[in-house]
């Protein structure tokens, strides 16, 4: 692919706190290299206003190669940017031309409030995962890998739902903004597999209520959050989770 | 877990929404197939229209509908359905909404979802407006009060008549073909959304709840925007 380096107009969510009204600001990029990944041309940025003195855009980022789940940023109107299935720090600045205007905002939800500028707090997915997103094994020696035997296409499936990265893209497009496809994806990657039978039912139980807690929207099937996903995480997990859960809140005590 | 839990968590609040749908979408074959009566006398002499029962079959058919002890009951059920829907579908339209105070200067608009999915509140308002005048239009003249235009024949209600003097006027039938329009949305994005909602995910069985939805989606507005247009141009009556 041709290299080439282009000058981009910014359009950025300046926020000093989550007490804080926040605003856009307008910044000029320039000299960009078509070969820099997204937030490569942020940190040129905000070298830029560090050494003018000013304050730095503060964004998530950890891994940069798309597994960590941490970044973020709803960048022209699409969580993650243009791309399909790809993270903020796996898009790539060839996406754009000389001369584009970017406008780059937080995730916008009640339960995802803006800790400052593009951060905002994802904890409530943690404790959507501590309220069951996991399986209780007692101490003692490793169980033999083959003791268990699981079906290929389960264990598929299961694998396909545990590629969830957790960074909330489907809650920042949900016009609910309804957690449900994160939620969905944790509780199919172990309810499709025999270590997590035991609790499937409180599992269900508990990882809906601390949602509903948390101040999640109710999932409409709308189907916006599966387009988003950078895991392509399908929402057909959805429907498995009403199903674990209305058959769990029929027949638990 | 109680059941009050159970109901008024996330979930069982759409799991309400899905089964009073379900409902309300088997109310809709026994209304369409009752109402489709009407088309007995279209005016071409081909079986099994007949052009001289002017309302015969309707007629004995609403009789029925209205004189039944069964059905009475079940329409007190029908009337908590489509309650509960309203209620519980606007109550739910709000509190999705609180949920993100402050929107995205660049909204997401089209990307992933249908108009039709994200409209769903809108649809419905829409739907339970035109049922207020749908139901002054019939139910509350053939149940309460009735209607100069609803004489007895045959020691019945002429609701056939009442159709037909209802229909001829232009704005109520372009009403009613609306009403059917927002009805076909609502439904197209309903119907599946209820087995969904219900638990079904199933590849195989999701195919068919989809492609029947479609299905029903589109036939049973038709049948319904075909009667007020049908007595307005003269195709029966």
């Amino acid at each position: 692919m041709e290299h080439y380096n282009m000058n981009l107009n910014l359009k950025v969510w300046r926020q000093r706190n989550t007490q804080a009204k926040g605003s856009f600001e307008t910044y000029q990029v320039k000299n960009i290299s078509s070969e820099m990944s997204f937030l490569e041309m942020i940190d040129v940025l905000n070298e830029e206003l560090i050494a003018e003195g000013k304050d730095p855009i503060a964004f998530d980022h950890d891994c940069r190669e798309g597994i960590c789940g941490m970044c973020s940023l709803y960048i022209d109107g699409r969580p993650h940017g243009p791309w399909e299935q790809n993270t903020t720090c796996q898009l790539h600045m060839r996406a754009y031309k000389d001369g584009d205007t970017i406008t780059i905002e937080p995730w916008r939800a009640g339960a995802f409030p803006v800790l400052k500028d593009l951060m905002v707090d994802r904890s409530a997915f943690d404790r959507i995962i501590q309220a069951g997103g996991f399986i209780s094994v007692n101490t003692g020696n490793a169980v033999d890998a083959n003791a268990l035997p699981i079906e290929k296409d389960k264990a598929d499936a299961s694998f396909a739902a545990a590629a969830c990265i957790g960074c909330g893209a489907c809650v920042a497009a949900c016009k609910n903004s309804s957690a449900m496809l994160f939620t969905s994806a944790k509780v199919t990657q172990l309810a499709l597999l025999p270590q997590g039978a035991p609790e499937r039912k409180s599992r269900a139980l508990n990882m809906i209520a601390q949602m509903d807690k948390e101040g999640f929207g109710a999932c409409t099937n709308t189907g916006a959050c599966e387009a988003v996903c950078p895991k392509g995480i399908s929402l057909t997990n959805i429907a498995r989770l009403n199903q674990e859960y209305l058959g769990a809140a029929l027949t638990a005590n | 877990m109680t059941w009050k839990q159970a109901f008024t968590s996330s979930i069982g609040k759409k799991l309400v929404m899905g089964l009073t749908g379900l409902f309300l979408i088997v109310f809709l074959i026994v209304h369409v197939g009752i109402n489709a009566c009407i088309f007995a006398d279209l005016n071409v002499a081909v079986w099994p229209f007949d052009p001289s029962d002017d309302g015969a079959i309707f007629n004995r058919a609403a009789h029925f509908m209205g004189s039944t002890i069964l059905i009475r009951i079940l329409e007190v059920g029908l009337f908590a359905g489509i309650i509960l829907h309203i209620v519980q579908g606007l109550m739910l339209e709000a509190s999705n909404r609180s949920k993100r105070t402050q929107g995205y200067a660049v909204p997401l608009a089209g990307r992933g979802s249908k108009w039709y999915s994200r409209a769903m509140g809108l649809l419905g308002t829409l739907i339970m407006i035109f049922l207020i005048l749908h139901l002054a239009h019939f139910w509350v003249k053939a149940r309460i009060t009735g209607s100069d235009d609803m004489p007895e024949v045959a020691g019945m209600h002429d609701m056939f008549n009442l159709m037909k003097v209802t229909f001829s006027e232009l704005w109520v039938v372009i009403v009613y073909v609306l009403a059917c329009i927002s009805l076909a949305y609502h439904l197209l994005h309903g119907f599946q959304s209820a087995f969904r909602t219900l638990g079904v995910h199933n590849n195989k069985w999701m195919t068919i709840v989809q492609s029947v939805g479609v299905g029903y989606s589109i036939i049973v507005p038709l049948l319904f925007a075909l009667m007020p247009i049908a007595m307005y141009l003269g195709w029966v009556g």
